[in-house]
C-alpha cells in the first residue's frame, strides 16, 4: 500500500522519479553557486594521482562538512583501494570513492512503516530552527497522500506563534491539530494520543520546542515528554526523530549523540538540502553515531520531502 | 566535547619546549593542529588556510621573550591573530540617519532573524531609549508575522500589522511611511528566510533594501553553521550592502567558527551575538571572547564580567579568597554561591562560559538544572549551621529531618550532597590549576589580554 516509504535499500539503486526530480533540481539550482566553489569534487577527477591530488580531495570533502577525521579516514581507505586496484588516473577513482561513500551511507536507509501500530506516534526533536514544524507539515501531506489519517500535536508551547505555525500547516493539509491554551508539551501530546485513539486516527505527529543540548533542563523536559507518551500508549512513541539542518557543521555530531542519549532516537530527518550546504556531516554521523535517515527536506512547500537514498545523496555530495 | 585546541597543542608544545625559537620545521606540527582545531570548530577551509599562513609568518618573525616558552609564544600568536581577524569590539548599531533609522534583517531559514529583531527592539528601547517600530515582511512562512507580533506585544514595542496577502515591498513602504508619520526613531524590518541561490527571493530582498534604504543591513547567521557559511555570506554580501552580522545560538556548544568565516568573507563587523531564545539573550560582540571560544579556551572573560555585573563584590571576594587559600568550601558557601549564580543568569549560563578543561570533569547529569536551584536552597535552609559547615555529619536521621523540613525526598537531599561534593572538587580544581592562576597564565601567554 505504501511502497514509496517501504522501499528496501536495494530498490533504491534505481531512484524513483521523484528522487531524480530532486536531484536534477538540486543540481540545476546549485550549478551557479557550485561553479564558483573553489573545490568542486568532480573537477578533481582528472589527471594522474599523487599526494597533491589526494590533499585536494580531502579538502573538497571537508568543504562539504564531512569533517577532518572522516575525510582523512576516507582518503586513507581510498589510497589503499587505489593501490589494490592499480588505479593511476584520477578519473578511475571516482567510482571507487562513490562506492565507498555509498557503502558508508546505505546502512542509514530504512523504510518507514506506520502500519506497525495504531495510532503510530512520532515525536520530532531538534535544535532551534532546524525544521521540525515544517517537516511535520510535509510529512503529514505525504501520509495523507498515502491515505493515512493524521493528527498533529502542538507540543511547542514555548516559542512565540509556534502553535499558530503548526495550526497553519494543519489547515494546508486539512489535518486536525490538538492544541491547549495552557499546559506543557507532554500534556498536549498525551491529549493528542488519547484523541487519536478515540477518533481511530492512524498517525500522530508531535511537535516539540527547539532546544540546544546544553540546556539541560530542556533535555530533561523532553525526556519527560517521552515518558508521558508511554503512559498514553506503552508501545509509543514509535519513532523519535531528530531533525537536523543540512547547514550544520560538526556540531551535528554532538546533536545526534546528545539527543540519542536523552531520547534513544529511531531516526533522522535532514532538512534544507535544497540549499548549497551538502550535509556532508552525515558521513561523519554514519561513522561515529549512525542513525537511520528517514527523510530529507528539499524545500518549504508541502511536497518538498523525499525518502533518503544513499545513492542520490552521494551523487549530490560528489557531483 | 570536541577536542580543544589547547588540549591538542599541549602535546606538540611539549616538544617545542627547550627549543630556543620557533622555526619553520618545529612549528609544522603545531600549525597542523591549529588547522584541524579550526576546521573542527567549523571555520571555513579557505579562511583556515589563509589564517594558518598568517600565523606561520607571524610566529616565525617572533623573537621569543625569555619568560615564555616557544609553545606559549605560539598560542599567544594564534590567539592574537584570531582576535585581530574577528575585528573590533562591537559598537552596537549605528543609527545616525534621518529618523526613522531603518534596520533590515536578512539570512537563511531558521537562522534567528525574527527572534533577533525582537531582541534588538528590546535593546534599542531599553538601552538607547528609542521609539521602535517592528514590522514583518515574511509573507511566506506560516505564522511568521504572528510570531513577531507576539514578541512585540511582550516587549510593549509598537508593531505594524501586515498580512500574507500583501507584497513584501508594499509592506516595507507602508511601514516606512507609518514610521515617518508617527515619529519613530527606529524601524526594524524582519524578512523571510531565503536561500542564497533562490534568485527570486534574492531579487526580492534587494528590492526591499532599495525601498527602505536602511542604515543597518544585518546578516543573521546560526553559530552551528558549517563550511557553507562562506558561500551564503558571500552571496548575501554580493546582493546586499551588508553593514553587520549577528551570530545567533551561541548559548549552544557549537564552537562558532562561522563567526570567523563570515567576518572574513563579508568584511563586516559582528555587531551582536544571540545567547538564548529569550529576548534577553543578546550581547554585544567581543572579538577576544569568540576567539577563545573557537580555540576552546573558554569564555573566561565573559564569565568574570558576568560575575562582576551580577555578583555581590564582597561575597565574591570572600569566596575567591577561600578558593585561593584552598580552604574548605562548605554548604554555606554553596548556598551563597547559588544565590550569586541565580543573579548571574543561572548555573548553566556560567558553566557554558567555563573552559571545557574544567567543565568536562563535572558530571552534567542532573547537576546543573536551574530550576532545581530553588529546591536546593530550600534544603540548605533546613540544615543547622553545624551541618552546613560540616556536611560530613549529615547521616540518615539528619537527612530525614532535613528532607521533611524542605518538603523533599531523602533522595533529593542525597543528590544535593553529591552535587555539593562535585562542586567542592571543582573548587579545589580551580584553586589548584585555578581560574586565577589560569588568568595570570593567560595574561603572560597572550599579549593584549585583559586580566
Ligand atoms: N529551504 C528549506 N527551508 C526549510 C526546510 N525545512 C524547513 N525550512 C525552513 O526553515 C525555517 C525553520 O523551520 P521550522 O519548521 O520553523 O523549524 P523548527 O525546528 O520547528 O523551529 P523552532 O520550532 O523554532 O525550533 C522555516 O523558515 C522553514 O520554512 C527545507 O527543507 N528547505
Ligand atoms: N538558543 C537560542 N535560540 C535562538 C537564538 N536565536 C533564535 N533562536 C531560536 O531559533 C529558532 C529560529 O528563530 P527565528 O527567530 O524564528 O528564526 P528566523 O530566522 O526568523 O526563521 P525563519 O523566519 O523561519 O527563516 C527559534 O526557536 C528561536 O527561539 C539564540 O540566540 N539562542
Ligand atoms: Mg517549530
Ligand atoms: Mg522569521
Amino acid at each position: 500500500m505504501f511502497s514509496f516509504f517501504k522501499k528496501s535499500p536495494k530498490e533504491n539503486t534505481s531512484p524513483a522519479p521523484t528522487q531524480e526530480g530532486w536531484l536534477t533540481r538540486l543540481k540545476s539550482g546549485l550549478k551557479k553557486t557550485r561553479d564558483n566553489l573553489q573545490n568542486k569534487v568532480s573537477g578533481l577527477f582528472t589527471g594522474r594521482l599523487n599526494d597533491e591530488w589526494f590533499n585536494e580531495l580531502e579538502e573538497a570533502l571537508i568543504l562539504a562538512d564531512v569533517g577532518v577525521k572522516t575525510a582523512q579516514l576516507l582518503i586513507k581507505n581510498l589510497k589503499i583501494k587505489a593501490k589494490e586496484e592499480r588505479v593511476e588516473e584520477a578519473a578511475e577513482l571516482k567510482p571507487l570513492l562513490r562506492s565507498m561513500l555509498i557503502d558508508l551511507l546505505s546502512p542509514l536507509e530504512r523504510s518507514f512503516d506506520p502500519d506497525r501500530a495504531k495510532p503510530f506516534v512520532l515525536v520530532f526533536a531538534g535544535v532551534n530552527g532546524a525544521g521540525k514544524t515544517t517537516s511535520i507539515g510535509k510529512l503529514a501531506q505525504h501520509l495523507k497522500n498515502h491515505h493515512y489519517s493524521v493528527l498533529l500535536a502542538a507540543g511547542d508551547t514555548f516559542r512565540a506563534a509556534a502553535v499558530a505555525q503548526l495550526v497553519a500547516w494543519g489547515e494546508r493539509n486539512q489535518v486536525d491539530v490538538i492544541t491547549q491554551e495552557k499546559g506543557d508539551s507532554a500534556a498536549v501530546i498525551f491529549d493528542a494520543i488519547q484523541a487519536a485513539k478515540a477518533r481511530q486516527i492512524d498517525v500522530v505527529l508531535a511537535d516539540t520546542a527547539g532546544r540546544l543540548p546544553t540546556q539541560l533542563h530542556l533535555m530533561e523536559e523532553i525526556k519527560k515528554v517521552k515518558r508521558v507518551i508511554a503512559k498514553a500508549d506503552p508501545s509509543a512513541p514509535h519513532e523519535v526523530i531528530l531533525v537536523l539542518d543540512a547547514n550544520t557543521g560538526q556540531n551535528a555530531i554532538t546533536q545526534v549523540k546528545a539527543f540519542d542519549e536523552a531520547l534513544q532516537l529511531t531516526g533522522l530527518i535532514i532538512t534544507k538540502l535544497d540549499g548549497t550546504a551538502r550535509g556532508g556531516v552525515v558521513a561523519a554521523i554514519a561513522g561515529e553515531c549512525p542513525k537511520p535517515i528517514l527523510f530529507i527536506g528539499v524545500g518549504e512547500q508541502l511536497d518538498d520531502m523525499q525518502p533518503f537514498s544513499a545513492n542520490s545523496f552521494v551523487d549530490a555530495l560528489i557531483e | 566535547m570536541l577536542d580543544q585546541l589547547t588540549e591538542r597543542l599541549s602535546g606538540v608544545i611539549k616538544t617545542l619546549r627547550g627549543q630556543a625559537r620557533l622555526t619553520e620545521s618545529n612549528i609544522q606540527d603545531a600549525l597542523r593542529e591549529v588547522r584541524i582545531a579550526l576546521l573542527e570548530a567549523d571555520v571555513a577551509l579557505p579562511v583556515v588556510k589563509r589564517f594558518v599562513e598568517e600565523v606561520k609568518t607571524k610566529a616565525l618573525g617572533q623573537s621569543v621573550i625569555t619568560s615564555l616558552t616557544p609553545g606559549q609564544a605560539f598560542i599567544g600568536v594564534v590567539h592574537e591573530e584570531l582576535t585581530k581577524l574577528m575585528g573590533e569590539k562591537s559598537e552596537g548599531l549605528s543609527l545616525l540617519a534621518q529618523p526613522p533609522a531603518v534596520v533590515l534583517m536578512a539570512g537563511l531559514q531558521g537562522s534567528g532573524k525574527t527572534t533577533s529583531s525582537g531582541k534588538l527592539a528590546k535593546w534599542l528601547k531599553e538601552q538607547e531609549k528609542k521609539k521602535v517600530l517592528l514590522v514583518s515582511c515574511d509573507v511566506y512562512r506560516p505564522a511568521a508575522i504572528e510570531q513577531l507580533k507576539i514578541l512585540a506585544g511582550s516587549l510593549q514595542v509598537d508593531f505594524l500589522d501586515s498580512s500574507a496577502n500583501e507584497s513584501p515591498v508594499a509592506i516595507a513602504e507602508k511601514a516606512l511611511d507609518y514610521a515617518r508619520r508617527h515619529f519613530f526613531d527606529v524601524l526594524i524590518v524582519d524578512t523571510a528566510g531565503r536561500l542564497a541561490i533562490d534568485e527570486a527571493m534574492m531579487t526580492e530582498i534587494k528590492a526591499l533594501h532599495q525601498a527602505l534604504n536602511p542604515i543597518e543591513t544585518l546578516f543573521v547567521v546560526d553559530a552551528m553553521q558549517g563550511q557553507d557559511a562562506v558561500n551564503t555570506a558571500k552571496a548575501f554580501g554580493d546582493t546586499l550592502p551588508l553593514t553587520g552580522v549577528i551570530v545567533t545560538k551561541l548559548d549552544g556548544d557549537a564552537r562558532g567558527g562561522v563567526a570567523l568565516s563570515v567576518k572574513e568573507v563579508t568584511q563586516k563587523p559582528i555587531k551582536f551575538v544571540g545567547t538564548g531564545e529569550k529576548l534577553t539573550g543578546l550581547e554585544v560582540f567581543h572579538p577576544d571572547r569568540i576567539a577563545s571560544r573557537i580555540l576552546g579556551m573558554g569564555d573566561v572573560l565573559s564569565l568574570i564580567e558576568d560575575a562582576q555585573r551580577h555578583v555581590d563584590q564582597a561575597e565574591a571576594e570572600k569566596l575567591a579568597n577561600k578558593i585561593k587559600k584552598g580552604l574548605d568550601f562548605d554548604l554555606e558557601d554553596f548556598k551563597s554561591q547559588l544565590i550569586q549564580m541565580k543573579k548571574a543568569g543561572g548555573l548553566s549560563a556560567m558553566m557554558d562560559k567555563l573552559p571545557a578543561q574544567l567543565t568536562k570533569n563535572i558530571p552534567q547529569q542532573g547537576g546543573v538544572d536551574d530550576k532545581a536551584m530553588n529546591r536546593v536552597e530550600g534544603i540548605i535552609n533546613s540544615m543547622t549551621q553545624q551541618e552546613r559547615r560540616f556536611p560530613g555529619i549529615i547521616k540518615a536521621s539528619r537527612k530525614k529531618r532535613i528532607a521533611a523540613g524542605a518538603g523533599v525526598s531523602v533522595q533529593e537531599v542525597n543528590r544535593l550532597l553529591n552535587q555539593f561534593e562535585q562542586m567542592q572538587k571543582m573548587m579545589k580544581m580551580m584553586s589548584r590549576s585555578g581560574l586565577t592562576k589560569m588568568m595570570r597564565g593567560m595574561k603572560g601567554m597572550i599579549p593584549g589580554l585583559r586580566g
